[in-house]
């Protein structure tokens, strides 16, 4: 898939269990991971992780290649999908919208963020727009409290927003298509993005205080 | 009050996450002096110098460390903790996007000391560029030398895997943070036996959190008698706390532990924003018991103060609350969040979150009864030490500190036509 995003569920007839090629270089990768554990088994999650960037969901197709992988039953493999929120059982929009919700961000505004992408998206939590593009949920504290309210797109985080700088922010994404991405990284993860600034939460203020 | 920077000296820097600046700060120097040491020392030098662990539960280091046995035969694995997932708490990801290696250098340290030759840091899944900053310098080090065979040519073999989480808060416990790393469900552990014998596929492990083990290279450094010289008799050196919640300057603040809550409050913090007053904080992550802002003179920021005025330190997630917040709300908001990280296992945890959530949800709605104030108070009593882990100590500590100490507020939302009519379906 070019540029892959998480990919929506369009098109995919509605559940999109056919057949997917992982690739050669996809091959190499998740052996090179499987080699850093003491136990295959511990490689599950990253291996979860790579099947998800690639086809953006987890289908039957991506437990089975995880757990041939890793040399573990497709049952085992679904038991630890199912249990973390951060692999999609189904599919999401381009862009997946995680609102903190919890209380340092609610405190400061969560709330107004959360009604601004119902009114906007006008679909439910965990539905995906009908371009494709979007899909949103309320998360937990997202480790990111001191700068918030803060939301996460798809891997990148977006802190001390407002209703305005999130709608401006949501119009940047919808023209640009910037790839968000986790395997975009390296230092560019979120790169052309100065929405996402590094390191929000820490405080250069700290330094002038305990160097007076 | 002018603070050491033990763990913060060099966040300034903007290219400190690059193994050449760390080293131009004199990183890695904490590493070649201790490997010319035997272990024992060393777990002698961190016992002696007080570092009390900063994951949450402050037991002493050192302590933890010798826990170990030495003979089992059995590989040692040391992991280090960064889910981070603690509302209000966001110190780990500071450290680890601002000086990665020094989390490393920590991490050589403690593997060292235990024999470790594999470690793991275990990153909430959550944590996209921090995972990042920690792959890079991990591969800056294996490319040096500093990490795989033979590092630092000591003879000494480390290898050292960046591992990312999936979303799920209850892998921050040290068990469950095992078990998903042994590729399972995060399902914590019954204890004993604790994880220093019997921890990551069955081998003894210590689980340290990401913020103790930044601390080694500085006690390395300059020795357990500085670090000690920091700091209160029982709490020594100093922690991070993450400010957040209704202030003018959220962030990151490392302050000499024993420091005025107060003072924390108007000088780093900024003070209350809006120009309003204070009414609660929560100092130590949610888990920990709301203080009342008339409760909080005299309290200094450290394990024993904060316990004797009845909360704790925790994870030093440091929540302000100003007075125009409604702490039936405010509860609410912290009740669902067990209710979503309980990862099932025990009943009084599974269920009781749900009803403890449910029922201050309907207080908050308006639609509670008299009674139901008792009722909760009876759940949570059944919830507290009847669960395999922690969690579920932690997830009563907001309704029960909240009742205490707002009392008022729950009642003033009561519906006290109901209690006449309760009944079998009133929640
Ligand atoms: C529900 C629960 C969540 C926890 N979450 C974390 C966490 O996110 N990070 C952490 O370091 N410790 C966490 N802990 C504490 C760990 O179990 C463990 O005590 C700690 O990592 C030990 O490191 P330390 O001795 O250096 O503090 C948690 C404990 C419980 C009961
Ligand atoms: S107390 Fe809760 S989180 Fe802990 S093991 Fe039991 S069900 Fe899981
Ligand atoms: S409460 Fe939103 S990031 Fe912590």
């Amino acid at each position: 898939m070019q540029n892959g995003q998480h990919q929506s569920g369009q098109g995919q007839n509605g559940q999109g269990q056919e057949a997917v090629e992982f690739g050669p270089e996809l091959e190499t990768k998740v052996a090179e991971i499987i080699s850093r554990y003491p136990k295959k088994k511990s490689a599950i999650m990253p291996a979860l992780y790579m099947a998800q960037e690639h086809i953006g969901w987890l289908t039957d197709a991506a437990i089975e290649w995880v757990a041939e992988k890793v040399e573990e039953s497709p049952a085992h493999v679904r038991s630890v999908a199912t249990f973390y929120t951060m692999y999609y059982k189904k599919p999401v929009g381009q862009y997946h919208l995680q609102i903190c919700r919890t209380l340092s961000c609610m405190l400061c505004g969560a709330r107004d963020l959360t009604a601004y992408i119902k009114d906007r998206l006008t679909v439910d939590a965990q539905v995906i727009t009908e371009d494709g593009l979007w899909s949103f949920e309320e998360v937990e504290c997202l480790g990111s409290c001191g700068s918030a309210p803060m939301i996460q797109i798809n891997d990148v985080f977006f802190e001390n927003l407002s209703v305005e700088s999130l709608g401006s922010l949501m119009d940047k994404i919808a023209k640009e298509k910037p790839d968000l991405r986790y395997s975009a990284k390296k230092e560019t993860l979120g790169e052309g993005m100065p929405e996402a600034p590094r390191s929000q939460a820490w405080n250069a203020e700290m330094v002038k205080f305990n160097k007076s | 009050m002018k603070h050491h920077r033990i763990l913060t000296a060099n966040f300034h820097h903007d290219d400190q996450h690059k193994l050449s600046a760390y080293e131009s700060r004199s990183g890695y120097q904490a590493i070649r002096k201790a490997l010319k040491q035997e272990p024992a020392n060393l777990t002698t030098e961190v016992k002696d110098s007080g570092l009390r662990g900063r994951g949450g539960a402050g037991f002493p280091t050192g302590v933890k460390w010798g826990f170990v046995p030495k003979d089992s035969g059995k590989p040692i694995y040391l992991l280090n903790n960064a889910d981070e997932s603690e509302p209000g708490t966001f110190k780990d990801r500071i450290l680890m996007e601002r000086d990665p290696h020094l989390c490393l250098e920590g991490m050589m340290i403690a593997s060292w000391a235990l024999g470790a030759n594999w470690s793991c840091i275990y990153i909430r899944g959550e944590f996209s560029y921090p995972t990042v900053r920690m792959q890079e310098a991990v591969d800056e080090a294996y490319a040096k030398g500093y990490l795989g065979k033979n590092i630092f040519d000591s003879g000494f073999d480390l290898d050292i895997v960046v591992h990312r989480g999936a979303g799920a808060y209850i892998c921050g416990e040290e068990t469950g943070l095992i078990e998903s790393l042994e590729g399972n469900k995060g399902q914590p552990r019954i204890k004993p036996p604790f994880p220093a014998v019997m921890g990551l596929y069955g081998c003894p492990t210590v689980v340290n959190n990401t913020e103790t083990l930044a601390a080694l290279p500085w006690i390395i450094d300059n020795g357990a008698s500085a670090y000690r010289a920091i700091g209160t008799e029982k709490s020594p050196g100093t922690k991070l706390f993450s400010a957040s919640g209704h202030i003018n300057k959220p962030g990151v603040y490392e302050v000499d532990l024993g420091y005025s809550l107060l003072e924390f409050i108007e000088n780093e913090c900024g003070g209350v924003w809006k120009g309003r007053e204070l009414k609660a904080c929560i100092p130590g992550g949610s888990s920990v018991p709301v203080m009342p802002a008339d409760k909080l003179k005299g309290v200094n920021l450290d394990y024993e103060s904060l316990a004797e005025a009845g909360t704790m330190l925790g994870s030093g997630g440091f929540i302000v609350m100003d007075d125009t917040t409604d702490m039936v709300d405010a509860c609410a908001n912290l009740q669902h969040f067990y209710t979503h990280e309980s990862c099932g296992q025990c009943t009084p945890c599974r269920e009781g979150a749900r009803w403890v959530e449910s029922m201050v949800n309907r207080l908050h709605r308006g639609q509670g009864a008299p009674s139901d104030l008792l009722v909760l108070q009876n759940v949570t009593e059944q919830i507290g030490g009847h669960t395999i882990c922690p969690f579920g100590d932690a997830l009563i500590a907001p309704i029960q500190s909240f009742l205490m100490h707002y009392r008022g507020e729950f009642e003033e939302k009561l519906d006290i036509s109901l209690d006449a009519q309760i009944g079998a379906n009133n929640v």
